[in-house]
């Protein structure tokens, strides 16, 4: 498990490398810079704030500095958002990105799981039929849809809660949020699990506990379940990063104050230590919870560890 | 042997033919895509209205055809039916285009990988690892910066280069099987350049499959279009794609509800059509998942 654990880890360190690396390229090399648009700024103003954000050096220097700062936790300064750094913006969001989404997931799991174990004991009756429909359906929607759809009938119309805002995180005005966020995982966690059940159900060893004189319960409990949710722990690392990603439309959508909206505002002012640190910050995440759900993968099943 | 496997081809595809015919909801599916591509094709014709024609008179009209808006107009008396549908056939014609974008990059990263094995086999698959790590957000975000907003050409390729990477990755693992199979190496004995077997002999055996999956990419593409376009980075005012609509609709609903509904409509039937159809797709190919 240990060698397992370190292998999985040493993987992990070049692949951020990498991405911090092209997405530093790729970012510089696009046309135009923060300082370019609207009306021309006087050339001796334009030359001080290149030299004030260290624009004017070559780029292997600005590379080796932005790397040295990332060890020290320094993203830089925001070009646009003059009076914060990339961090503190950094800082003042994500507690609240990393609420929606892990409130998400858990909501997610604790109803997708369920309505796919029961869609696999009910197969091909209404029951079933129900549930296999609505996750279908449910898959099918982007939460940039659902959840304008869900502010207008619960918020406008039905008046249960409150359309968007925050309120300094009152829980009331995280439920619709939290909602949209999680409807798609749960459609996919309850497909997953229908379809890995009845695979074991109809495996041997659970027929074998059955003609033994198990009672259903039982060789659900003891037997067949725990096998089943394989699939469902491998596959919450990729539901962290749609999560992340879908916290984005949230955000916009319900006008709460996380990290998500930085990207795209950042990308459209072209305020690279911004866009850089969401960056490296989502990449990381999204490395650290995919190397979670593989050890954690490794350690109910044996079998990963020798590859 | 030559003479089976085109056998057992045409009837796999009989076969699947003969189940996705089975299946009511799947032509349903297939029917209502059709007649909606043709409505959206058709129909603006019919109304006297432009998609960027500003009616000064009727503001923000809820639907109900007074000046022959049918569906209502937006804050600047555009007419929502045209724009809506434009919407549709701005989507539609995007994701289909991106969809073979992300087609061909994607046949030919898998086909070569696997044909050539290896260590180039090992590399260009760590890097379809290291991008499918990544939230494929970041991607397009990071391409749509590098041009201008709103260019098509850029659109494309950011949608395409999100959706090659599952098809590179069947498609290796097809060519993996296919590499040694008696024709290919037949082929290299007779000193076919390994170009050309790539190209006669691989890819074409390829195809099944791969087109099955395309079905599957362009509701993803629908999706991802319109998310750009929903978070400002795609289709620019004032051309109109379901996702800007439905972003200024977000911003109007309280006073505007239809600007929100009328878009979302249709983007709904649209991507609940394709996605039952694409299960019925992969249900018929593949049997087993059920």
């Amino acid at each position: 498990m240990l060698s397992y654990a370190l292998r999985r880890i040493a993987g992990t360190v070049p692949t951020l490398l990498v991405i911090i690396s092209v997405s530093f390229c790729v970012v510089r090399l696009a046309p135009g810079g923060p300082f370019a648009q609207e009306q021309a700024l006087p050339p001796a103003v334009r030359a001080n704030l290149d030299r004030l954000y260290g624009l004017d050096q070559p780029l292997t220097v600005q590379y080796a500095h932005y790397l040295r700062g990332l060890l020290h936790g320094d993203f830089g300064p925001s070009l646009r958002q003059r009076d914060f750094t990339v961090s503190e913006l950094i800082a003042q969001g994500l507690p609240l990105s990393a609420t929606l989404g892990l409130a998400a997931i858990l909501l997610a799991v604790l109803t997708g799981v369920p309505a796919g174990v029961l869609a696999a004991l009910w197969r091909n009756r209404g029951a079933d039929y129900l549930i296999t429909t609505l996750a279908a359906v449910a898959l099918a929607l982007p939460s940039f849809v659902t959840g304008p759809l869900f502010a207008l009938v619960f918020g406008l119309y039905l008046r249960w809660l409150p359309v968007a805002g925050w309120q300094h995180g009152a829980p009331r005005y995280l439920v619709l949020p939290v909602l949209t966020l999680a409807l798609p995982v749960a459609a996919y966690l309850a497909r997953l699990t229908r379809a890995s059940l009845l695979e074991v159900l109809g495996a041997l060893y659970v027929r074998s506990a059955r003609a033994r004189g198990l009672g259903a319960a039982r060789v659900l409990w003891r037997h067949a379940l725990r096998p089943a949710l394989m699939p469902v722990v491998s596959y919450l690392g990729p539901a962290v990063a749609f999560v992340m990603t879908g916290s984005l439309v949230v955000e916009t959508v319900f006008g709460l104050p996380g990290t998500g909206r930085y990207l795209v505002e950042g990308a459209i002012d072209r305020d690279y230590p911004l866009v850089m640190g969401m960056i490296v910050v989502y990449g990381a995440l999204t490395l650290l919870l995919n190397l979670i759900a593989d050890l954690l993968y490794g350690w109910l099943d044996p079998g990963v560890r020798r590859e | 042997m030559n003479e089976q496997a085109p056998a057992a081809a045409h009837g796999l595809w009989r076969d699947a033919g003969r189940r996705l015919l089975g299946n009511r909801i799947a032509l349903a599916a297939l029917g209502v895509i059709a007649l909606v591509a043709l409505f959206a094709l058709l129909a603006p014709s019919l109304s006297p209205w432009s998609y960027d024609g500003l009616d000064w008179e009727h503001l923000a009209l809820p639907p109900g055809g007074r000046a022959a808006h049918w569906l209502g107009t937006d804050r600047l008396g555009r007419d929502l039916f045209v724009r809506a549908l434009h919407g549709v056939r701005v989507s539609l014609l995007l994701s289909v285009l991106a969809s073979l974008v992300s087609l061909v990059i994607g046949v030919l990263w898998g086909a070569v990988a696997g044909l050539a094995g290896g260590r180039t086999d090992g590399w260009m698959m760590r890097v379809v690892d290291v991008l499918y790590s990544l939230p494929y957000l970041f991607i397009v975000i990071i391409l749509t910066t590098l041009w201008q907003r709103g260019s098509i050409a850029v659109l494309l390729l950011a949608l395409g280069a999100v959706g090659w990477l599952t098809t590179a990755r069947i498609v290796r693992g097809q060519a993996l099987a296919l590499k040694h199979r008696e024709f290919i190496e037949a082929a290299r004995a007779v000193g076919v350049p390994a170009s050309a077997i790539l190209l006669r002999h691989i890819v074409p055996n390829l195809l099944g499959p791969v087109l099955v999956y395309a079905m599957l990419i362009v509701p993803q593409m629908i999706v991802f279009e319109s998310f750009l376009s929903f978070l400002g980075l795609g289709v620019q005012e004032p051309h109109a794609s379901l996702g800007n609509l439905i972003l200024v609709g977000a911003q109007e609903m309280e006073s505007a509800p239809w600007m929100l509904l009328v878009p979302a409509a249709f983007l709904i039937v649209l991507l609940i059509c394709f996605n039952f159809l694409g299960d019925a797709l992969r249900d018929a190919f593949d049997p087993r998942e059920r």
